[in-house]
């Protein structure tokens, strides 16, 4: 409560305050994109044979694919994709000892961010313990807590060493959630994916502190694609954040990224994004386009997968974090506050699909359009013939601020067993002129009054994210539809 | 002299129509005026007007607010300048606790006056003490603004405020419409409990009823947009008995 106020009161500005962009030598590829390229950030990367045939099968098939251009309710001109860096690293020695041979400018740039990449500090509680992935254009730069997390077993580093020094785990799990077939992006993503971040927790161990994944796009004319993978051994449980941001440019910049998440028997997965890419200007100009795969598995029983998102950011967003529950008795979550402003545009949602008897999934979508924006819930629940004692619960709400913004609901429901419960709540409404001004008369002004009611409106979904999250995704909120309202 | 609240020749409408045709009145401090009248007179619209709803107009006329000109703020700035309007039709905020939101208007209010936020255990303390005022639940003050709140609920939660904001004029539209006789009487006795020779209340209503438990200095008969007839609580009585047709005649005649 203390806290909401505390938020309230901080001064916001209206400016996208992570559109800087920084200095840092990179080496890049060459734009486009063919059999080459593929090799070429393979051979960067020092990959072994399997994962560049990995890579190259990739590519063919996704030469065979189209762009999901037709089902989503988005509008974009046509994407070039031999116009597009695929690779783009900030310069380094390529081993790092510590923290003083990585680039000042870069750690400078974290900063910025607010993102500490010094343990010390997290240490001496002046924030609060966080183990972070460091991810800059293509590249994970820097991984904090290694240490602490590998005496209790825990693997957590960047893809790109996962393939080096865990590669009967990647073998293992890479591509069992969101094989390279599954669409276009993460077609596209398999082939030319540099880095992400990679996460084991072994068996019986709850992880002592969130891990986090920090995104970064820098370098003009990139696209980012990074993949991430979670894998929850049997009995273990981790909290897990992403957030990312980007430099404020003309262009358009593409995002692809591919998240897996592994839950083996009573295991927990908790995921939250707060995605804050830069959404472009007023006019529409400019934005990063975000064509995301996330999907977790609940694999045996008693497993659960939780996935909390907010996102505010991005000119276009398409992404459907899901989970498949094969497992019995596992659990599906999907909280999501999805904000559109100008003409920023969102296909956003999940799917839940049951395989196993008795679970349970549920989804709370809260959809808030602004502007001249357009933002689309889609979801589906499936379940599956044998899931006996399958039940979802989904509520979607949008909320429009303006009256040139969009608010579209797409929820497929699809049943082949007869004893599952599916129920479906929606509500559309405007921000009411009505709350707004008994606000008002209270001695709080519009802005506050906006920020008070979206964040009431949004409360269920904040209540799921760890508190530093939950603290960033009010303040973002407030920015985001700051001088929204007509 | 020491008029608190001067209204004078007052004109406003909404929609393009007009409906306070040339409203005056004086409040000082430490008075109670009830303001009584028919069905579309014009009570409402003066409460919005006064409290700086935009939709509403002011077309000529002039009204002082501690020797401030109240049509010059924002509503904002007249609920900080110690105005405060209890709602005929309380709004609902979902997810936003009570307590979050007088939290959040206390600071506004005292950040415009220069000082700082309210500790939080003197919070909690200025809470439960008006609480009791009304005979609010504990628990209604963490749930969510007027959600789910029944009626009469509602209406108590609107005098908490009040007496948790501590405003120099409260403005009270309609409080007692939809009311039982118990929580008129809770109601009531939570505004007796404000009154001070410091703070005044406009106290609106079509009924008789409610004076009965808050006693007014002053009775005015509002109709067609101005004030017809003036005079002690004697008239609420009168009006009563007799009902507003008398007024309407008395006027037609004149």
């Amino acid at each position: 409560m203390a806290e909401q106020n505390d938020i309230l009161e901080e001064h916001i500005s209206s400016e996208y305050k992570y559109g800087f962009s920084s200095d840092i030598e990179t080496e890049t590829a060459p734009p486009g994109l063919s059999e080459d390229i593929v090799r070429f950030i393979s051979a960067k990367k020092n990959e072994p044979q399997w994962m560049l045939d990995y890579r190259l099968k990739a590519y063919r098939h996704w030469q065979t694919m189209e762009e999901p251009r037709h089902w989503p309710l988005l509008k974009y001109p046509e994407i070039d994709f031999q116009n597009i860096i695929y690779y783009a690293a900030p310069k380094q020695k390529p081993e790092l000892k510590d923290l003083s041979e990585v680039d000042p400018e870069l750690l400078a740039t974290f900063e910025k961010l607010g993102i500490s990449l010094e343990e010390q500090k997290r240490l001496t509680g002046v924030q609060s313990n966080i183990a972070i992935d460091a991810v800059i254009d293509s590249v994970s730069v820097k991984t904090t807590f290694k240490e602490v997390l590998a005496e209790k077993g825990i693997i957590f580093c960047s893809f790109s060493e996962a393939v080096q020094e865990h590669p009967e785990l990647i073998k293992k799990y890479m591509g069992s959630v969101v094989p390279y077939t599954d669409n276009f992006y993460a077609a596209l993503n398999a082939a030319v994916f540099s880095d992400g971040s990679f996460c084991y927790i072994p068996k019986g161990v709850r992880c002592p502190m969130e891990l986090s994944t920090y995104f970064r796009i820098n370098t003009s004319g990139t696209g980012q694609f990074e993949r991430t993978l979670i894998v929850a051994d049997e009995g273990s449980y981790v909290s897990y954040l992403e957030g990312c941001t980007a430099p404020m440019r003309d262009e358009n910049q593409l995002h692809a990224a591919v998240v897996e998440i592994v839950s083996h028997k009573n295991a927990e997965v908790k995921y939250s994004t707060v995605q804050n890419w830069y959404p472009g200007d007023k006019n529409g100009k400019g934005g990063i386009y975000n064509f995301v795969t996330k999907r977790g598995i609940c694999l045996e029983e008693n497993s659960k997968i939780s996935w909390t998102q907010v996102e505010t950011g991005s000119s276009i967003t398409w992404k459907y974090p899901s989970v498949i529950l094969k497992g019995d008795n596992s659990v599906g979550e999907f909280y999501s506050v999805a904000v559109t402003n100008n003409y920023q545009q969102a296909d956003t949602g999940t799917k839940m699909t049951h395989i196993g008897k008795n679970t349970r999934s549920t989804i709370i979508s809260k959809g808030i359009s602004a502007g001249h924006s357009n933002n689309s819930y889609r979801g589906l629940v499936r379940i599956n013939k044998g899931a006996k004692n399958a039940r979802n619960f989904s509520q979607c709400d949008s909320l429009l601020m303006s009256d040139k913004c969009g608010a579209h609901t797409f929820p497929y429901i699809e049943i082949k067993d007869k004893t599952a419960i599916v129920e479906h709540e929606a509500t559309t409404s405007k921000i009411g002129e009505d709350q707004i001004f008994y606000c008002k008369q209270r001695g709080i002004d519009t802005e506050k009054a906006i920020g008070l009611i979206v964040n009431g409106y949004c409360k269920e979904v904040f209540n799921q994210l760890p508190m530093e999250f939950a603290v960033e995704a009010q303040k973002l909120l407030a920015v985001s539809l700051e001088g929204s309202v007509g | 002299m020491n008029e608190m609240l001067s209204i004078k020749n007052l004109r406003a409408g909404i929609e393009g129509k007009e409906i306070i045709k040339g409203f005056n009145l004086e409040v000082k401090a430490g008075e109670v005026h009830a303001i009584m009248g028919p069905n579309g007179s014009g009570k409402s619209t003066l409460s919005n007007v006064l409290a700086g709803r935009e939709d509403y107009i002011v077309s000529g006329g002039e009204v002082s607010f501690n020797g401030k000109n109240l049509l010059d703020m924002s509503p904002e700035v007249r609920a900080r300048e110690g105005l405060f309007l209890a709602f005929q039709y309380p709004i609902e905020i979902p997810g936003v606790s009570n307590i979050n939101f007088l939290k959040t208007a206390i600071n506004e209010i005292r950040a415009y006056k220069g000082i700082g936020p309210m500790e939080a255990k003197d919070f909690l303390k200025l809470i439960k003490e008006k609480q009791a005022l009304v005979e609010l639940q504990g628990s209604l003050a963490g749930r969510s603004v007027n959600e789910g709140f029944s009626g009469g609920e509602k209406k108590r939660n609107e005098i908490f405020q009040m007496a948790v904001l501590e405003p120099t004029l409260a403005i009270l539209d309609e409080t007692d419409s939809g009311l039982d006789i118990d929580a008129l009487r809770i109601v009531a006795n939570g505004v007796n409990k404000l009154r001070s020779a410091d703070r005044s209340f406009i106290v609106i209503t079509h009924y008789q009823r409610l004076l009965d438990y808050i006693v007014p200095d002053f009775v005015h008969v509002l109709y067609d947009g101005v004030i017809v007839k003036s005079g002690t609580k004697e008239l609420a009585l009168e009006l009563e008995e007799k009902g507003y047709d008398w007024i309407k005649k008395e006027v037609v005649e004149a």
